[in-house]
Formats: C-alpha cells, structure tokens, sequence
C-alpha cells in the first residue's frame, strides 16, 4: 500500500517536471531556472479590458507564455432577436451592438436592407449620413484616445478627450433627441428632418477641433513616456495580422493602405476628398499616430459635408418603405393607410442576400442581410470588427511583457459589445 | 455548370476548371457572386482560391439555417481579394449531424468563426484546432440561432415563478 503511494506522488512529480517549461531565452525577461509558471486570470472585471473580456494568462516570471481570451459574458442574442422583428424593429438593436459607432452600424443595415429594397436616396440623406458617421469615428477614437491614454497612466488626456465628446454627443442629442442610441439613420433616409441650425453647432464645434487634436499630440505624440510605452510594442507582421482577420487602423499602422470608404465607396463618399493615413511600423505608437490621422481626415470630411449639403428631401420617395409625414397624415388617406401597414406589418423585402460592408471606426463592419420575401429577416449575421480584431490577441502577448499587454490591448480598441453581440 | 454571366468571372471559371464537379450552382445578384461548392472539397477549393486566385483575406464565416428545408443549413464564406479588391460568397450546403472541413488551415481567421457557428447552430468542422463554445456557456445545452430554438429558450419560462 505505502509503497504503491509513494511511487503515485512519484509519477505525479514526473508529470509535474514534464509540464514544467523549458525556460524560454527571451530577450526581454529571461526568467530565472526557479520560476515556475502561473496562471493568471485577467478580467472579466479588469479596467483595461473596458468591458468584460477575460485573459487567461500562463506567465513565467514577467513574460506572457500563453494568452487564452474568453470572450461572450455580452453575449446578447442580437442576430436572434433581428429574426422575430421587422425590418425597421431591427434599427435599434443595431445600435446597441458597438455601442461607441451606433451610427455606424445602423448605416451598414440600412444600406445592406436598402440594396435588398433597390431604393434610391436622395443625396441630402447620403450627405447626412456621412458626416454623421464621421462625427460618430470622432466620437469613437476620441473615447479609445482617452482611455488609452488613461491606461499608461496619462490622465489629463481623458479629460480633454471627454471634453470634445460631450461637444458631438450634444450635436447627436439635436439630432435625434438621444445621445448615444440614437437610431437616426434608417431604411430609407433620416429617422427625423435635420433640426434646424444644425449647420451652425456643428460649424462651431468642427471649426475648433483641429486646435483641440493638436492639444492631445502635444500632451501624447513627443512625450518620452508614452513614447517609451508604445514605441515597439505589440508588433505583429503584416501577413500574420492578414491571416487572423484583423482589419481597420491596425492594419493601416502595419503598412497596408485598407479602408472601405476608398475600396468600395458608399452613400456618396466617392465625392469625399480624404486621405488613408498609413504607418509602417506596426506598433502601438503606429496604432495612435493612424488614429490621430484620422481624427484629421474625418474633420475635414466633415467641413466638407457641411460645406457641400446639397439640397432636397431627407428620405426616399419610397411610401411603402419610409413613414410618412406626421402632417400629411392628418390630411391624407394614403399616407395614414402607409403608416398604418408599416407599422403593424412591416414592409416585404424581395427574396435575395447582402453583404454590405461599411469601414466602421474599429475596421471592416458588414451585415449580411438574407431575405425570404418576407416582412422580418431571414437572417442577419454581423461581421463586426472587434471580434476579428481580437483574434489577433494571443499573437499580440505571447512572449512579450505582461506590462505592455496592457498598451497592446488598448491599442487594440475593441468593444465588447461588438464581439459578443 | 457555371451560368453564362459568370462564365468569365475569373475565380469561378478558374473553381469550375480546376474541380470540374465542385460548383453545384452559381449566381450574380446585386453585384455578389456566390458559388454553392461540393461540401467534399470546401477546403481544397478554399486553398486554391487563396494561393491561385488571391483570396488572401476571409471576411467571415456563418451560418443560415433553412428549416425545415432539407438539407437545412448552409455555411456561407465570404472571402476577399486585397490585391483586386473583389468580393466572393461561398456556400456549403449540409444537413444535420453533417461534418464540414475547416477552413482553419487555409485562414487562421477562420478559427473563431467556426468556433461561433458550431456552438451557435451545432456543426461541426473537421481538423479544427479547438472546436469549443465561444458565445455561450460551455454547459449550455442545445444551439440557440437554430430556428426551431425558441427565443426565450427552454429552461426559463414565466409559468415558473
């Protein structure tokens, strides 16, 4: 009996020794012969992750040996709530998937629903619907900036990226009346008419943010610190980011000029004068330098779409599609008939399938939208960004210090809403 | 047999030379390209696509479930050409309990995407890595985006309180 015991603890050391690593000659961190690895459980409630995404990290010593995302503590069940609604029921779910590029994701839906439909927009609406979505990639990577930034330890930079925010987050608030669900681009055009003076608030807030831009580059870009945290850090090679599906400004800091507004041009932004910033180096440093860029770009899209909005409606001439006017159906049989079949309805979409792919502030955004020529999808599919993005996580930390998986994972700028959806 | 529109779109004319039988049906609509593949060779037409063709990049795989059509699903692969800047949708069609090749070879993206349709509608994908829930809980019984899954679910119901 003893003597069966003692050789069991002996097999167990054996295996013990056979799962101990070979100590990995790492230029970073060598550890010493006597470490052992660790587990380290990292989230869900961890404040870097901004959500609730858990790492599971084997380390040795300072260095990450293995990085085990796991992911879908947000795991809603859009894509199966989409299925039981009508097509316009489905706006506001779309809001609720990247809850930092709302009008992002709502524009991708429509224009997917709107090519099933063979609608045509009128350009006031396609206008509007660019320098919304470029307002809200402001939005987006001033919110990324910040916390970022408040991840490496520069805090002023939060402050004033919160403080530009809550400038575009009231320019949403006059538009649609919310200011971050805001479901203001549907099937068909605009939720509402464009209020009136909006040329002049979003005039006043874009004739100052390129000061404000310059404001963050002089607190971030030459200061040796956040240089000392980004430079260098997170590399990942071009091909291998290729391969795990990543898409967006990470792929632009490796080098490859990648975008959808340029490739397949949508709601009128072939009429758009604008530049892909592109890096080469791969890092995050690169990362921030592409987003800062196009926090440049965006703004003078912007100007551009206030200075150039074209006159004429703000929804389609599509009355079985579009709801009416709340004046004409006082006063209009047809209209009030409309009304009332789209809402308790819906509206019939032609059997087919759309891949409709928008470059949302994260990357690559597609809706893959298949009607059965019914009034509800068939299905609805999601191809967010943050979830192709993330897959490039365990290339990004194994074998890199556990310190810098934080600046890699910022860099990263995923939501976890748009992964878990 | 390719339809004459598609006859010289180049990656399904060069499919419909290289695997003779492999295209079951192809269509244009809306400007998309979809060809329906032999689920036999999904993966050595993904291969080729990508070294032949330039398919260098895969956008995302799902999941429609046709039920109760027969066979009731069809994994749909959306897979993009940097280089020429294209768009192409492939599709699977498989009936339950069916295996499907995994892609994970040919695009290493393709891992969370699989990972996502198997737990999601329950098929599973031959030689992937780590084919294991991704959205649900590991002990989550059934595979929700099925149609016949209702959408509160089984286990809860009001009628309990």
């Amino acid at each position: 009996m003893k003597t069966e015991n003692i050789t069991h603890f002996e097999e167990l050391d054996a295996e013990h020794e056979l799962q101990m690593p070979a100590v990995l000659g790492h230029e970073h961190a060598p550890a010493p012969a006597s470490t052992r690895r660790m587990t380290l459980n990292m989230g869900p409630q961890h404040p870097s992750t901004h959500g609730v995404l858990r790492i599971m990290l084997e380390l040795e010593g300072e260095t990450i040996i293995s990085a085990r995302p796991d992911i879908g503590f947000l795991h809603t069940g859009i894509e199966k709530e989409c299925e039981g609604k009508h097509y316009h029921q489905v706006t506001p779910l779309t809001d609720r998937v990247d809850y930092l590029a709302n009008l992002s994701n709502n524009l991708c839906y429509a224009l997917a629903v709107e090519k099933l439909l063979q609608i045509e927009i009128p350009p006031l609406a396609q206008w509007m619907r660019v320098m919304l979505v470029e307002l809200t990639r402001l939005n987006s990577h001033l919110v990324w900036l910040g916390t970022h930034a408040l991840d490496l330890g520069g805090m002023s930079a939060y402050f004033y990226c919160f403080r530009e925010r809550e400038e575009i987050l009231k320019i949403f608030e006059m538009f649609s009346g919310q200011r971050m669900m805001t479901s203001y681009i549907r099937i068909g055009g605009l939720a509402l008419e464009p209020p009136r003076g909006w040329d002049k608030a979003v005039s006043k807030f874009i004739g100052t943010f390129d000061s404000k831009i310059d404001e963050y580059e002089t607190l971030l870009t030459a200061n040796p610190i956040w240089m000392q945290r980004t430079k260098g850090v997170g590399v990942v090679p071009l091909d291998e980011l290729i391969a795990v599906g990543v898409t967006g400004p990470m792929l632009r800091a490796a080098g490859l000029t990648i975008d959808a507004r340029k490739d397949t041009p949508y709601s009128s932004y072939d009429k758009f004068n604008f530049e892909v910033p592109t890096y080469t180096t791969g890092d995050v440093f690169a990362r921030f330098k592409v987003r800062v860029d196009e926090m440049r770009q965006s703004t003078s899209i912007v100007r551009q779409a206030v200075a150039g909005m074209p006159e004429g409606d703000w929804k389609a001439d599509a009355p079985h599609v579009v709801l009416p006017d709340r004046e004409k159906m006082k006063t209009q049989m047809e209209s009030l008939i409309y009304h009332f079949k789209i809402v308790t309805e819906g509206f019939r979409v032609p059997p087919g399938e759309v891949y409709q792919v928008v470059e949302s502030p994260r990357g690559e955004l597609a809706y893959y939208v298949v009607s059965d020529g019914t009034a509800k999808p068939h299905r609805v599919f999601m191809r967010t960004p943050s979830f192709g993005n993330l897959q490039s996580l365990s290339v990004m930390l194994e074998g890199r210090l556990i310190a810098d998986s934080i600046a890699s994972l910022g860099s990263m700028d995923f939501v976890l809403g748009d992964v878990d959806r | 047999m390719l339809p004459e529109v598609l006859s010289d779109h180049p990656a399904a004319a060069a499919v419909e030379q290289q695997f003779p039988s492999a295209i079951l049906e192809a269509k244009s609509a809306l400007g998309e390209v979809t060809l329906v593949i032999d689920p036999a060779v999904i993966a050595d037409v993904c291969s080729f696509l990508k070294i032949h063709l330039g398919f260098d990049r895969l956008s995302s795989v799902t999941c429609v479930d046709w039920w109760p059509q027969v066979p009731r699903f069809e994994v749909v692969y959306h897979l993009q050409s940097i280089k020429s800047n294209t768009l192409l949708r492939l599709k699977v069609r498989v009936g339950e309990g069916v295996e499907v090749d995994s892609v994970t070879g040919v695009w290493r993206g393709a891992n969370w995407y699989e990972r996502e349709v198997f737990d999601l509608y329950g098929i599973t994908f031959r030689n992937h890595p780590n084919l294991e829930r991704i959205l649900m809980p590991a002990d989550w019984e059934g595979h929700p985006m099925r149609k016949d899954f209702p959408i509160h679910g089984y286990r809860y119901s009001y009628r309990d309180e």
